[in-house]
Parts: C-alpha cells; structure tokens; sequence
C-alpha cells in the first residue's frame, strides 16, 4: 500500500473538509478545536518566553540592565501568568487532547462539540482579558497575586481583575474537563475497556477531573472579594480585620491542583511514547494508571506546603508536610515503570522519544528538589528562594513543556500529515536540553547560597551565576526558534508521512493521517490495547507499517 | 558547642545555632538525590543503549509487570520520605520555638525599609562604619545588632504589605504578615556581619529592602544598648506602657497585683495558659495580648463579661485609638509584671 494509492481512493481528512477561515471558526471537529488551541497556546508560550528571555537579560548584570525595577517587575508577572494560565494548563489538554482524545478511543468527535467549540472562544476571552490587566493596569505582582499588595491603589486592584481571568480561563477548562469526562465514560469503541485505554486518555481523565473540581474554588474567591469590597466585611484585607494569610489559602487550594492539571497530562504524553519507542507494553500498566489517579487525589490535600513560613499554624505545616511526602509515591511509581518499560524494548532514537528521555532526566530532578522542599527545616531556608524557582521550572518546564514538544513532534505527523526535518528536531532538542539545564541548574546554586527570588537587584557575589543561567536561557530560546522553524516549514511540503510512521500498535496510528473527519472509517474493531506491541495481532500491524514506509520513502 | 560552619559549595556559612542540622539534612537529601538519579538516568541510558533498535521490524519480547519489584519501589521510597519527614520536623520545631529567656526585638517592615526597636526603647542606627557600602542599591542599610550566643526574638510587624526576613547565614525565614505580630528566633554563634533580604515580594524596591544583622561579643553588645538608652532617654517602651496603663485606664478594670477585678489581673499574664468561653484554651502570647487590645471581643476570657471598650481598637474613635507603637508599649509593660 503506497502512499500515492491512498491518496486516490480514500475520503478527505479533516483538513480538507471545509476551506476558508470561515470554516475553522465555526468548526465543531475535535481535531479543528485543537488545532486552533495549539496555535494559540504556542503564541502564549511565545509570548511568555519573550518576557523571561528581558528578565534573565535585565538580571546579567548588578543594578539595571536594560529595564528599570518596575518595568522588570511587571515583566515576571508577564512571563509567570502567561506560561501558567494561558500556556501550560491548557496546553496539553487544550490541544493534543482534543485534538487525539476521541480517536484514541474510537470515537467519532468529544459528547459535546459545541460545548468544546464554546471552550475555546472562552479561552479567548478569558486570554484577552488578563493581558489586557497585565498590559493596561500595570500589574507587577507576580503570578501568585498575594494580597494586601494585589488589592492595594497603586496595582489598580489587580488580585479582583486577575482572580476574574483565571476564573474565566477556568471556565474553558471546565468546558474542555466536563467533555473529556463525558467522552471517556460514554463514547469509547466497543472493545475499549478502562483497561485498555491509552494511559494519555487516563492522565487526561485524571485531570478534567481536577479541574472540574478545583477551577470553582476561583469563584468563591472572587466572590469573596466582592464581598470584601462591596459590604467592607474583613476578609483578605488586614486593617478591616481580614486575613491575607486567607487569600495564600484559597490560592493555593487551586493553583496547587492546578500544578498537577499541568504535570498529568505532560506523564500521559511519556507513557505513549516511552511504550512507542520502545515498542513495549508500559511496564505495570495498571499501576501507572491509577497512580494518575492517585496524584489527582493527593493534589488536594497539600497546598498548604506553600506556605511553611506564611504564618500558618505549626500543626497545618507540620500536617501538609507529612501529606507532601504521599505525593512523591506515585511519581516514583511512574518513573520506575517507564524505565520497567524501556527494559529489553527496542528503542528508537527520534525526536519525540529525545524528548521522553529528556523528560525522565529533568523531571527526576525536579521530583528530587521537591523533597528538599517537602521537609519543613530545610524549605525554612530554600523558599522564596532561587531554588524554588529552579525547582519549579524543573517540574513545569523540564516536565510539562518537554513532554508537550515530545507530544507535538510524535504527533506532528498524525495531526498535519507530513514529518518534519529530523536532523534539525534532534539538534533542537539538544539545544533545549542542554541550555535548560545551564539556566536552571545554576539557579539551584544560587537559590540554596542565599538568593531571593523576584529580585531586580542582587550583590555582586551572585553575579557570575546569573551570568550563567542568563546564557543558558538564550541557548534554550534559540532551540525552540529552531524548532518552530522546521515544524512551520514542514506545513508547506507534500503529505508525506504515511499513515502510521512510527509503527505504533496505538489505536490512533490504525486510521490515516491526517484522518478524516469522522476519525474512522468505520468503527474500529479492538482486539487489543494500545500498547500489546507482543500481541499476535499486533504484530502484523508493526510490520506492516514498516515496510510500506521503507517503499515509500 | 555549636561553631560558626564553612562556606560549602551549597550552603553559606552556618552562623546560627539551627544552621548545623538543616544543613545536615540538606546534605542528606543531596546525596540521596544523587544516589536516585543516577540510578534513574543510568538505568535509563544503559537500556537506551543496551536496547537500541536494530531493525524497524523487530519485535521484543520482555515483562510486562512484577508485582514484588512494583513494591519494592513503593515501599523503599516510602520508608524514606517518612524518615525524611520526621527529621524536618523535628528541626522545625527548634525553629518554631523559642527559649524563654531569648531578647525580644521589634521589628517593623514597611516598603521598603526595616527599621528594629530594642526593649529600652533604642531605635536601630544605621551602619556608621565608613567601608561598608549599602548593596543592592539600597539607599541604606539598617543594622540589626544583636549578641552573639544569646537567643534573639524577633517580633515583627508590617506597615503595609506582606514581607518576609530572612538571613541566609542563619537558615531562618518567616513572612510578615500585615494585622499580626509574626516572629521569628535564632541565636547566632560568634560575631559577624550577615545580610538580611525581604523575601517575600512588596513592589517596586523589594529587592533593595535590604538591612545588615552585626553579631557583637555579649559585653560589646550589652555595652553600646546602654550607651544608646542614655542617649535616647524616656524611650524606655515599658515606661510609656506603665504610663499609657494610667492614662487610658486600664488600671480601672485591670490589677497589677494578681487579684482579678472587672478584668483578669495583668499579673504574670505573659505565658499564663487562659481559659476562653466557646474556645480551645490559649498560650498568652504577643498576639494574644494585641488582639485582647484592639478586638477585646475576638476571645473573652472566662468567667468575665464583654465589657473591655473596644475604642482601642480601629472600632474606635480616632483620638482613642491606639498606635501600633503604643500597643508595643503595653505589650512591654505588661510583659514587665512577672
Ligand atoms: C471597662 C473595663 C476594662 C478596661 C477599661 C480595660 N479592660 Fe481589658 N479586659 C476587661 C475584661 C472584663 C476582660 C476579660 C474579658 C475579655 O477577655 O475581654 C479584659 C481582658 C483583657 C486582656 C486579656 C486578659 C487575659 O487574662 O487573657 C488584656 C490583655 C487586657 N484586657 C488589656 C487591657 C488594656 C491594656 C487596657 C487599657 C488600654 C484595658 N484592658 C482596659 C475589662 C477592661
Ligand atoms: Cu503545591
Ligand atoms: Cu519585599
């Protein structure tokens, strides 16, 4: 079967399905909705990354560089709010969910198309929104927005405008939750079991949950900000009796889940490939998904490990402390089953499997420092520090974002139908690879020396550190230029990439690629999981692919 | 004893008496770390290597799970983590606590400056010392001084925001919370000079909200308190506390000689275990007292009635008001009345 002659016998893909910018607007095709989110959530991320490459570069020297302490200020809450709101947690879900979720499962499209289309339009709004209070109000207080400082004159009230943006931009993840839900329980293909689903549609089950539980407690926050506000009954506000320890609360009780609504879906992404690219079942299949499970779980009940030194009661901290410990379980549990994965496999170097190994790399890092922070006695010292912040990359960055981009490039072909220049992919992922750990791995060292983070300024003795990571920062940005560099110019060649390039047992690997609208031609047929790469009808599949592709190329 | 501890490549010196432990654990936890992730990512490069593809058609063959392994590598790690938890928190605990017997300084916060107030009622100065330049580009740096071997407590308030003390050298950290008294203790080993950083951020000059902490010798530091009291005179805060008890009366409803009138006796309160109608019974402490000045109905002690004025506080009216400087006056002067 050559690609030539499928190209004259078979139905349009979706990208054919309708043209003009018309039909994209009004499209309720899962795969359009996706597509339209990843191009958004990369603008974001472009945005963001432009910002953090001013701050590092306003840090390479002490006192002012290239921007004054206010300028400098706002331009961290930029970076922090747009990579954590408008990026990372709709990233994974947002786009490479929508866009593989139902066919991963069989299904013709998401239970609700219209709810999903509405999703991203609210998204939209909710992404306008912040920048514009970002932009106009001035706001520099980080992503965190602590009060009283967020509610006092000079920053315009910004706690009220940024808890209503998050609130909106929750609602999208509402939206994109509640339809994940649905789908999962009441549209997989006959034969797809719970345990046979791919462990990327488990993560994703896990974390619509999450946010369809945690994205309301925004509300009540806002809510209580307009009681605060309207009646002037103390709440967050000290002089009339409030409490902003309450506000660390309630900003936790969210942001804390929502850090793993953005490490989840990242671990899902890693299953599948590491079970890809090793052609191997995932080692302890079961044990992975519910660990998924369990995260989602524990994720709320530790948020007060943000706040050891805030003034909570010793007893909560000492509480949330022991809670923490819980969370490294199933995160070990994952790692130690990827490898279990790896083990006697047959393992590909491509792009995207670069990826899943840079993933296993820096997120044990990040898991790691988490413990120094878990423990009470030494997170008194590293909190509020660099280390926190280099911690906290390790895991979003070096974990989600990593993971996104291994995503994006295994999908790549799947989504769009052509493959891009793999020689340039493996160079970008070690440009990415090698100046994130330059950049993070010396903000470790600074932060554990003494250096607080959100500074403008710093002594001299911390110079030639950041000196350091601000390098690494340009070597990271001129990776992923190069990479989005190759994966525009892929868009312009010929479909080229055979339906299953990778020769992936994966359900979604079984229609072509680009698929059509309906994702299937007809109803597939499960006899086996995802990953039964030593399944006797399995293996046909793999064999199959692969010498098709070795014709056609 | 404890002993001031070298720069590591990680740590900074280890000047106060907590330093020793935290950073024991610290080093526990790095090698630990060490150990894992070599594990991890060797184990992860010898398959990669090991079990480089071959062929695009080759199929391998292998487990697909083992239970005894699976938990293995769920209880090993968590025997650790709990190991892990019990030491931070033992060496939290020391943090958390201090001596009875630790100096108290105050310490007010505000954008962007700390300024300290000893218990005579000496104000900080700034460092008069020609060759130490502020940094940062601070405008100038406060000097906490403090003896050297003795527990320091430091009761801080803030003027406005949130911010947070911390001094890297001495390992302690502890936000300051706007609308309460937050404290912090250490007690630091042999004379120096140590940065202290706002850490948690309040605007624009956050990051030049910066002040010096001198350790002295004992006999330095008890010396130049009292030259600086004899210079400040009438600043004494436990003198304006007992003048500030006459002028607003407290004395109508409060003793000084233990016996309980229309309220509790103000005798040997400090420390005092107090009974509290529809509550957990409470520890008298700093913030106790503030609160039982300012929202005298926020906890009624039992066996009296809601009949302290609550004019003190901002319920008030602005002439009978008290400032936060008079509140730590009061505070000063009861505190006295052992
Ligand atoms: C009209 C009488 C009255 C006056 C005047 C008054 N108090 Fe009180 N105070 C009380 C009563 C009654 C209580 C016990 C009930 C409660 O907890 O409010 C009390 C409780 C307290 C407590 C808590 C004592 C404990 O045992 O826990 C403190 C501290 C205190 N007052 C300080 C002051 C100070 C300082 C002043 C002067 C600025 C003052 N009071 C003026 C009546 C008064
Ligand atoms: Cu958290
Ligand atoms: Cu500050």
């Amino acid at each position: 079967m050559s690609v030539a002659a499928t190209a004259s016998g078979r139905v349009p893909h979706y990208l054919e399905a309708g043209k003009g910018i018309k039909s994209w607007l009004v499209t309720l095709d899962h795969k359009r909705i996706g597509v339209m989110y990843l191009w958004s959530v990369l603008g974001a991320f472009l945005l963001g990354g432009l910002a953090a490459i001013l701050v590092r570069t306003e840090l390479w020297s002490t006192g002012q560089t290239i921007m004054d302490a206010n300028a400098y200020n706002r331009m961290f809450t930029l970076h922090g709010a747009a990579m954590v709101f408008l990026f990372i947690i709709p990233s994974v879900p947002a786009a490479l969910g929508n866009i593989l979720l139902p066919i991963m499962l069989g299904a013709k499209d998401v239970a609700f198309p219209r709810l999903n289309l509405a999703s991203y339009y609210i998204y939209l709004v909710g992404a306008l929104f912040a920048l514009a209070a970002i932009a106009f109000g001035g706001v520099d207080t980080g992503w965190t927005f602590y009060t009283p400082y967020s509610t006092s004159d000079k920053v315009a009230n910004t706690a009220v405008m940024m808890t209503f943006a998050a609130f909106v931009l929750g609602f999208s993840s509402i939206f994109t939750g509640i339809n994940f839900i649905v789908t999962v329980h009441k549209l997989r293909a006959p034969g797809i079991t719970w345990f046979r689903m791919p462990l990327f549609v488990w993560a994703i089950y896990s974390t619509a949950i999450l946010q369809v539980l945690a994205t309301p407690v925004l509300a009540i926050t806002l809510l209580l900000f307009m009681v605060e506000r309207t009646f002037g009954i103390g709440i967050f506000d000290a002089t009339i009796g409030g409490d902003p320890v309450l506000f660390q609360h309630f900003f936790w009780f969210y942001s804390h889940p929502a850090v793993y609504i953005m490490i989840l879906p990242g671990m899902g992404i890693i299953s599948e490939l590491t079970s890809t690219f090793s052609r191997r079942p995932i080692f302890g299949y079961t044990a992975v998904a519910f660990s998924s499970v369990a995260l989602a779980i524990f994720s709320f009940l530790v948020w007060g490990h943000h706040m050891f030194v805030s003034g909570q009661s010793e007893y909560a901290s000492a509480l949330f402390s022991f809670l923490t410990f819980f969370v490294a379980l199933p995160s070990g549990v994952k790692m130690f089953n990827w490898l279990g994965t790896m083990y006697k496999g047959s393992i590909s170097f491509a792009s995207p499997n670069l990826y899943a190994m840079a993933f296993m790399f820096l997120f044990s890092i990040g898991g790691l420092t988490g413990i120094f922070l878990g423990a009470l006695s030494t997170d008194v010292h590293l909190t509020d520090s660099y280390f926190v912040v280099a911690h906290f990359h390790y895991v979003m960055m070096g974990g989600t974002i990593f993971a996104f981009f291994g995503g994006i490039h295994y999908w790549w072909p799947k989504t769009f139908g052509v493959t891009y220049n793999e020689g340039l992919a493996k160079i970008a992922v070690a440009l990415q690879f090698i100046g994130f750990n330059i950049t993070f791995f010396s903000q470790f060292i600074l932060g554990t020396r003494g250096m607080p983070r959100r500074y403008f300024n710093y002594p001299p003795d911390f110079e030639e550190l950041h000196r350091i990571s601000t390098i690494g920062s340009y070597i990271v940005f001129a990776g992923f230029l190069l990479t989005a560099w190759y994966l525009i110019a892929s868009l312009r060649k010929e479909k080229n990439a055979g339906d299953n390039p990778w020769h992936s047992v994966a359900l979604e690997w079984q229609t072509s690629s680009p698929p059509p609208v309906e994702n299937f031609v007809e109803t597939p047929k499960i006899k086996h999981g995802p990953y039964d790469y030593d399944h006797p009808d399995a293996a046909p599949l793999v064999l199959a692919s692969a010498s098709s592709n070795r014709k056609a190329s | 004893m404890d002993r001031v501890t070298d720069p590591t490549f990680w740590m900074p010196k280890g000047a106060s008496t907590v330093a020793g432990d935290v950073d024991q654990l610290y080093y526990f936890l790095y090698w630990l770390s060490v150990v894992l992730f070599v594990g991890i990512v060797g184990a992860m490069t010898w398959f990669a290597l090991r079990y480089k593809r071959k062929s695009e058609t080759e199929i391998p063959h292998g487990p697909h799970h083992n239970t005894v392994l699976e938990v293995t590598w769920t209880v090993i790690p968590l025997i650790l983590v709990m190991v892990i938890f019990v030491w931070g928190f033992r060496g939290y605990l020391r943090m958390v606590v201090a001596p009875g017997d630790a100096m108290v300084i105050n310490v007010t916060a505000q954008q962007w400056q700390w300024s300290f107030t000893y218990p005579n009622g000496v104000v900080d100065a700034m460092d008069e010392r020609k060759d130490k330049q502020p940094v940062n580009g601070a405008k100038d740096m406060p000097v906490l001084r403090v003896p050297a071997g003795r527990p320091v407590k430091l009761v801080m308030r803030s003027n406005d925001v949130l911010h947070s003390f911390w001094v890297p050298e001495f390992r302690v950290k502890h936000d300051i919370v706007p609308g309460q008294y937050s404290m912090v203790w250490f007690n630091a080993i042999e004379p120096g000079d140590y940065r202290v950083f706002c850490t948690e951020y309040c605007g624009q000059d956050h990051s030049m909200m910066m002040a010096t902490v001198m350790v002295m010798k004992p006999e330095e530091f008890d010396a130049w308190l009292k030259k600086k009291g004899g210079e400040v005179g009438g600043g004494d805060p436990v003198a304006a506390g007992a003048l500030l008890y006459k002028t607003k009366a407290c004395g109508g409803c409060h003793s000084t000689d233990g016996k309980p009138s229309v309220g509790p006796t103000m005798k040997g309160l400090f420390g005092r275990k107090e009974e509290i109608t529809d509550g957990q019974p409470v520890t008298v402490d700093e913030n106790y007292i503030r609160e039982s000045i300012l929202e005298p109905r926020a906890k009624l002690v039992k066996g009296f009635g809601p009949v302290m004025p609550e004019s003190y506080g901002n319920k008030g009216p602005a002439d009978q008001q008290l400032s936060e400087k008079q509140v730590e006056s009061l505070i000063a002067f009861i505190k006295s009345l052992k």
